[in-house]
């Protein structure tokens, strides 16, 4: 029986298949296998690519704007993931006391979620330039600016977004055990550690890994908000970092910056970036997996 | 022990009130930076600056003179950009919802080597950054002239199939196989069971798929500054960075004017799907 269904199915799998894995193939596949491939060679074209080892990996472990970058996007990530969850897990928890208007305070803290990075990036630089020119100074001017800048930038567009998700969450903890700790005398503060959270632990799960990568992936904001990543300053090797260069930024300009001998480097970055996020990815997977083993 | 209930009742409740005037005001401060954009889009460039938070006086108004100077600033028209934004949006957003639910009905139904190949590779592209592939994919397009608005969608289902075929194959499979089966008992082949059955039923997720695209697409970047031909082509992410980013003055008051202009239909599209738009990002995010 299964059979006879299946085999007609087969016959027209060019069409349901065909179209999604030519596109798959030309946007995602074969960009990445040569990606791979390019890292391992010294190039300014594809067309003129010479193999040379793994070279390019060791000049981006030699970039000082690599390791600074990497070290300013890790201490960013950690910041902002903090301050994101903590925050918005406290509004989605104000949000599900049955406060009067609490819809409409859902709306709004959602809303710049659908403004683009860059857009975003440009609306606060007006916003801090417009502050700091009292002080005679500039976001692009001092890295604790931008770094506190870009920090402000994310709290406002991400928490809402883990509110929404911490919400869903909130209101699938069981009614009957709140109930169960009112009536054993348990306070709100009490009931909130013991029994809310340890419930919507599969919500703060999800949460910190989408804002630790988010954190690590972030780029347009930092393009638009840092201008390129400024301030610069002058090494003493006579190398240049951009202080405030987050990793997809460095290897933007790795790649696109007036060097173009150091594309190699650039797309050797490029996949020490994957290998960072794809393992934030992974792990996230394998302890959501052990959770769902656990219930 | 009346009187004590009641009297906890109403502290509730004045701890409830306080609570809604805290958030009222967290609220106004919220949306405080787009006013500003709104605010700054009627003044005059200098003053962008030196007078942020100040309501456009006589002196620092400029009317509607950014808005006028702002279509053609940065040597390229603003409604071209709006243009190109909506037809890539629309386009990519489409295909992505029609291919990626048929290719998931077919690797959630038939069981084959192929299909799990595909799948695993889909679930995996989820996990890699874009410039992993940035400068191979743009050199790609090139090749293949998927650089204009009208095949640039080509590129956007490739890279963003791995998201939709995961969530639509999650719906299929709970789709029990029975109602399939009737179609075939019934005499439909797989491409009519496909569109006059599945199709369907998959729409809570093609909903949810299709708002996602459209957020990225629309405010998309890097991936259209780097496949799209330039100097013809531009969305208004890229014909916005164009206008900071250049070198020379930057009129902050015209930009603001621009800024001001993407971001409206953006927040009535927002009002008007707030339901959908929330659920699909609900939806989004459990599966990362």
């Amino acid at each position: 029986m299964k059979r006879r269904k299946l085999s007609p199915m087969r016959k027209w799998g060019w069409l349901f298949l065909g179209p999604v894995v030519i596109a798959f193939a030309i946007g995602f596949v074969w960009p990445f296998c040569q990606g791979i491939y390019l890292s391992f060679c010294k190039f300014t074209l594809i067309r003129d690519a010479k193999f040379n080892g793994i070279s390019n990996y060791i000049d981006a472990f030699k970039d000082a704007s690599f390791m600074h970058a990497f070290w300013y996007t890790a201490l960013f990530a950690v910041v902002s993931l903090v301050l994101i969850n903590v925050l918005a897990f406290t509004v989605a928890y104000l949000l599900t006391q049955g406060i009067r208007g609490s819809n409409i305070f859902r709306t709004v803290f959602f809303m710049p979620n659908l403004i683009g990075g860059i857009v975003l990036g440009y609306i606060w630089s007006m916003i801090f330039d417009g502050i700091l020119s009292r002080l005679n100074t500039s976001i692009l001017l001092e890295t604790r600016y931008g770094f506190w800048g870009l920090i402000i930038l994310m709290l406002w567009q991400q928490i809402g977004y883990m509110m929404i998700i911490y919400i869903a969450g909130l209101q699938a903890v069981p009614e009957d055990m709140l109930e169960a700790a009112r009536i054993d005398g348990a306070s709100k503060w009490q009931t909130l550690w013991r029994v809310t959270i340890p419930n919507v632990m599969p919500s703060i799960t999800i949460c910190v890994f989408l804002s630790l990568t988010n954190g690590f992936k972030l780029f347009d904001q930092n393009l638009a908000l840092n201008g390129g990543g400024q301030p610069f300053q002058q090494m003493a090797d006579g190398s240049v970092v951009k202080t405030t260069e987050m990793l997809a930024l460095n290897i933007y300009n790795t790649f696109y910056g007036t060097n173009s001998a150091a594309r190699g480097t650039a797309q050797a970055k490029a996949v020490i970036f994957f290998v960072l996020v794809a393992g934030l990815g992974l792990a996230q997977l394998a302890y959501t997996r052990k959770k769902e083993v656990q219930q | 022990m009346t009187k004590r209930r009641e009297n906890a009742l109403k502290a509730e409740k004045r701890r409830k009130a306080v609570m809604s005037v805290v958030l009222t005001v967290i609220c106004i401060i919220y949306v405080l930076p787009v006013v500003s954009v709104a605010v700054n889009s009627f003044k005059q460039n200098t003053y962008v600056k030196t007078d942020t938070f100040a309501l456009p006086n006589s002196e620092t108004s400029a009317g509607f003179d950014n808005f006028i100077k702002g279509m053609t600033f940065g040597n390229y028209p603003f409604w071209k950009s709006v243009v190109y934004s909506f037809v890539i949006t629309v386009a990519s957003t489409a295909l992505i919802v029609l291919f990626t639910s048929m290719a998931a009905w077919y690797i959630a139904r038939v069981n084959s080597k192929f299909c799990k190949a595909v799948y695993y590779l889909c679930v995996f592209s989820m996990v890699v950054p874009f410039q992993m592939v940035m400068y191979t994919l743009s050199k790609t397009a090139d090749t293949l002239k998927l650089n204009t608005p009208w095949t640039i969608p080509v590129v956007y289902l490739g890279f963003g199939a791995g998201l939709a075929i995961f969530m639509f194959v999650g719906f299929v499979k709970s789709i029990p196989l029975e109602i399939e089966e009737a179609a075939s008992i019934d005499g439909c082949g797989p491409v009519k069971t496909f569109f006059s059955v599945v199709f369907p039923m998959l729409r809570p997720t093609m909903i949810s798929v299709g708002i996602l695209e459209i957020m990225w697409v629309w405010n998309d970047y890097l991936l259209p500054c780097l496949v799209l031909d330039l100097n013809k082509y531009r969305t208004i992410p890229i014909h916005i960075q164009y206008l900071k980013g250049s070198y020379g003055t930057v009129d902050l008051g015209a930009t603001m004017a621009l800024i001001f202009l993407s971001i409206v239909p953006v927040i009535v599209f927002y009002l008007l799907c707030q339901k959908y738009i929330i659920k699909g990002v609900a939806a989004g995010a459990v599966k990362g």
